[in-house]
């Protein structure tokens, strides 16, 4: 049995159902960044890529990778806001 | 405007930009919206949460803005060394912002003045809100890599009305 195990094993009911939503909040906040890490990985990786080979609409693309990399973040966010709202609400 | 330096034949990647970066123009109007909209949001969670509710909308839109113009600066200051440095600025950016915003909540999250499910909520909707409202007067074109330019008046000279030959 493991050691995770072991201890829920000693928990009373309140103290699992703490010990659960703490779980699910880190659960939820850490696979709610992976996307939008992906996301913007592949987002800088092209206009990175598109600024190299255009240089003279770097600005261009810069503007665009900077509103993109907002949006996309706004996944991570509610991500974030669910993990708040099930550890400290 | 801002344009590009660097020598084209070596790495593009060393590349980098120089003049005004168009990312802290949209952040500095992103802020100026926002700083518009707050009265409104912050009489909204008075409203429904009370006192706690002002207060937690009002920390929660500092976290938006705050989070918006440190995204900007991170990535115009890569920028000005090289597009290389501007995409580890922008992803490791992101990681370090959330950190920042997580450390903004852990340490307000057992004051008597937080609420927050306003506070989560803010969060949310004024990044999203601010962001589309903010598309409505985003260039990016050639000409104007960032905001729109705002339409100028005609400039009317004294010496256009007077007659010619007058003097």
């Amino acid at each position: 049995m493991s050691i995770a195990a072991q201890v829920l094993a000693q928990l009373d009911g309140a103290e699992t159902k703490a010990a659960a939503a703490a779980e699910g909040a880190g659960f939820a906040y850490g696979l709610a960044a992976i996307g939008p890490g992906i996301g913007i990985g592949y987002l800088v990786g092209q206009a990175v890529q598109a600024m190299a080979r255009q240089p003279e609409s770097a600005g261009q693309v810069q503007t665009t990778m900077f509103l993109g990399v907002a949006f996309t973040e706004a996944l991570a966010l509610i991500g974030f806001v669910v993990f708040i709202l099930l550890k400290f609400a | 405007m801002s344009h590009v330096t660097g020598a084209p034949d070596a790495n593009p990647l060393a590349q980098r930009l120089e003049g005004p970066a168009p990312v802290m123009e949209i952040a500095k109007d992103l802020v100026r919206r926002g700083l518009l909209v707050a009265p409104v949001a912050i009489v909204i969670g008075a409203a429904i949460w009370g006192t706690a509710g002002a207060a937690s909308v009002a920390y929660g839109l500092v976290i938006v803005l705050a989070n918006f113009l440190l995204a900007a600066a991170l990535l115009s200051w890569a920028g000005r060394i090289s597009f290389a440095a501007m995409g580890g600025a922008a992803m490791f950016g992101f990681l370090l912002r959330l950190g920042l915003i997580f450390l903004a909540v852990l340490i307000i999250k057992d004051q008597d003045w937080v609420e927050m499910l306003p506070l989560g909520l803010t969060l949310i909707t004024m990044h999203l809100v601010l962001l589309f409202w903010e598309m409505r007067y985003v260039s990016a074109t050639l000409a104007h890599p960032g905001l729109k330019p705002t339409p100028r008046l005609p400039i009317h000279h004294a010496a256009d009305n007077e007659p010619q030959g007058a003097s």
